[in-house]
C-alpha cells in the first residue's frame, strides 16, 4: 500500500451551541498508527473535537472519516444507530473521570463488550480481559469493584476496557487531568506503551512534556480554530504564533 | 379480661395458611410494582412526550387515590362491565399497580441522577441506546433506589391486609374467620400482628443486607 488513506480525518469541522460557534472549521489527517496531541486552553474546543470524531457530539458541519469509512453519514434514525454503534466499536475512548462502570467487576467492565457487542464467549472474553489487565499492571485486580481502586488503576481498567473491543483507533481526552500527581505516570506509562505497538491515538493533553515525548504530531488549538500544528519539536519548542507562545509559557511556568 | 391463647393452636393451620397466602401476594404484587415500577419510570423519562405526559397523571392518580377504592373500581367496576377478574389476581395487580406508582416515582429521580458519563462510557463502546438503558443506566438507578423501593415492599406487606374484604384468605381474613368461630378478637388480631411483625423484620434484615452490598459497588 503506497497510497495509504488516513486513519481519522476531519475534513472543515464546524460545532455550534445555540449561537455559539466551538468549532470553526477544524482539518486534521492522522495517519495508520501515529499519535496526535491537541493542546490548548480551557474552552478551546479540545473536548468537543475529540468527541466529534466517535460522535458523542454531533457536528453542525463537515466531514469525519475512519479508515475510508464515513463516520457522520447522513443516515436516519435505526440505520444510523447500527452505524454509529459499529463505528465507535472501532473507536476506543478514554474519560478524564475515567467512568467505569460501577456496579460491574473490573473482569466484567472490560469483558461486557466484547461479550455483547463481538459475540465473544465468556471463555473468550475473560482471556482477553486478563491479558489485558497484565497489559495494564493490574493482574489479579479483575474481581474488584472499581470504587475500590485507585484513581491510576481505574484509569487503567478504562483503558482496558477500551482496548478490549480492539479498536483501529484511540481517544483519549485528559486522561490523567483527575489523577493525583504520584498516579499520573502509571497511566502515562501505559498511553506511551500503546504508541509503542503503533496505536493510532488522539490525546487531549494538558502536559506539555508527555505531549512531547509522545506524539508525532502537535494541535494547538484557541478559540475553535487550530492555531499552529507541526512536530512536537516544530509547536512545542519552537513556536511562530504569539498565541501558541503565550499558552506554553503559561503552562511550561507552572 | 384476660388473655387466652389455648384456642389459637388449634387455628394454626389456618393462620398459617393466612400467612404463606399475605407472603405470596407480597411477593407477587412486589414484582408486579417493581417491573411496572421500571417500564413506567423509563417510558416517561425517556418515551415521547405524550406518554410521558400521560404516564406521570396516571402515576398521580394512583397515588392520590385509596388503595381500597381502587381495588374495588377494579374488582367490582369491571365486573360491572362483563370483566371478572378473580379476586386473587384483582388484589395481586391492584396493588402491584399502586406500587408501581411509587416506584416509577422514586426510580424516576434515580435514573436522572446516574452519572451522564456512564451512558457516554457506554455508547463510546457501541452500545446502542436501548441496550445502554438496560445494561448500565437502569441497574445503577435500581442500586441507588435499593432502600426505599425496599420501604415501599414493607408497606406492601402491610397493604395486603386490605385485600381481606375481596375475601381473600389472607393473614386477616383468616385470623377473622377463627375469631368468628372463637369470639377471642384479641388474641387472634396479637398473633396476625406479631406475623406481621416478624416478616417484616425478616424483610428489613435483607433490605439491610442488600443495601449494604449495594453500597460496596457504587
Ligand atoms: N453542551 C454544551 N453546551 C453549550 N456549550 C458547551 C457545551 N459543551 C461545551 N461547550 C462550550 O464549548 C466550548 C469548548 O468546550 P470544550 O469542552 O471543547 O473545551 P476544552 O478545550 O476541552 O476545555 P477544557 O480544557 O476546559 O476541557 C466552551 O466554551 C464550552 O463552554
Ligand atoms: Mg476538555
Amino acid at each position: 500500500m503506497s497510497t495509504q488513506r488516513p486513519m481519522v480525518e476531519l475534513r472543515n469541522i464546524r460545532k455550534s451551541y445555540g449561537t455559539l460557534e466551538v468549532l470553526k472549521g477544524i482539518d486534521l489527517s492522522v495517519e495508520r498508527g501515529r499519535i496526535v496531541s491537541i493542546i490548548g486552553p480551557s474552552g478551546s474546543g479540545k473536548s468537543t473535537l475529540l468527541r466529534s470524531v466517535n460522535m458523542l457530539e454531533e457536528v453542525s458541519a463537515g466531514e469525519i472519516w475512519l479508515d475510508g469509512t464515513q463516520v457522520n453519514q447522513p443516515l436516519s434514525g435505526r440505520a444510523f444507530e447500527r452505524h454509529i454503534n459499529g463505528i465507535r466499536q472501532a473507536m476506543g475512548m478514554v474519560f478524564q473521570q475515567f467512568n467505569l462502570f460501577p456496579h460491574l467487576t473490573v473482569h466484567q467492565n472490560i469483558m461486557i463488550g466484547p461479550m455483547r457487542l463481538k459475540g465473544l464467549s465468556k471463555d473468550a472474553a475473560r482471556q482477553r480481559a486478563d491479558e489485558l489487565l497484565a497489559k495494564v499492571g493490574l493482574t489479579g485486580k479483575g474481581g474488584s469493584y472499581p470504587n475500590r481502586l485507585s484513581g491510576g488503576q481505574k484509569q487503567r481498567v478504562a483503558i482496558a476496557r477500551a482496548l478490549a473491543m480492539q479498536p483501529k483507533v484511540m481517544l483519549f481526552d485528559e486522561a490523567t487531568s483527575a489523577l493525583d500527581p504520584e498516579l499520573v505516570d502509571e497511566v502515562n506509562l501505559v498511553m506511551k506503551q500503546l504508541a509503542g505497538e503503533h496505536m493510532t491515538m488522539l490525546i487531549v493533553t494538558h502536559e506539555m512534556r508527555f505531549a512531547a515525548e509522545v506524539s508525532d504530531h502537535v494541535l494547538f488549538m484557541d478559540g475553535g480554530v487550530v492555531v499552529e500544528q507541526g512536530t512536537p519539536d516544530r509547536v512545542l519548542a519552537n513556536p511562530t504564533e504569539d498565541r501558541t507562545r503565550a499558552f506554553l509559557r503559561k503552562h511550561l511556568s507552572n | 379480661m384476660m388473655l387466652d391463647f389455648s384456642q389459637v393452636p388449634g387455628y394454626g393451620g389456618l393462620i398459617l395458611t393466612g400467612l404463606l397466602w399475605t407472603i405470596l401476594i407480597t411477593c407477587l404484587a412486589g414484582a408486579v410494582s417493581i417491573l411496572l415500577g421500571v417500564l413506567a419510570a423509563v417510558a416517561t423519562l425517556y418515551g415521547p412526550r405524550l406518554v410521558s405526559l400521560l404516564l406521570r397523571e396516571v402515576a398521580f392518580l394512583f397515588m392520590a387515590t385509596p388503595l381500597l377504592l381502587q381495588l374495588y373500581l377494579l374488582y367490582y367496576g369491571l365486573s360491572q362491565v362483563g370483566i371478572l377478574l378473580p379476586a386473587f389476581w384483582t388484589g395481586v395487580i391492584g396493588l402491584g399497580i399502586h406500587y408501581a406508582a411509587y416506584n416509577a416515582d422514586i426510580l424516576g429521580a434515580a435514573l436522572k441522577a446516574v452519572d451522564p458519563g456512564q451512558a457516554e462510557a457506554a455508547r463510546s463502546l457501541g452500545f446502542a441506546r436501548g441496550a445502554t438503558l438496560l445494561h448500565f443506566v437502569i441497574p445503577q438507578a435500581m442500586l441507588s433506589s435499593l432502600p426505599q423501593m425496599g420501604n415501599n415492599s414493607i408497606m406492601l406487606l402491610k397493604d395486603t391486609a386490605v385485600l381481606s374484604v375481596l375475601g381473600i384468605a389472607e393473614l386477616v381474613l383468616n385470623a377473622q374467620r377463627a375469631i368468628s368461630e372463637t369470639y377471642r378478637p384479641f388474641e387472634f388480631y396479637l398473633v396476625a400482628a406479631a406475623l406481621y411483625y416478624i416478616v417484616n423484620l425478616a424483610m428489613e434484615l435483607a433490605l439491610k443486607v442488600a443495601s449494604r452490598r449495594a453500597e460496596v459497588v457504587r
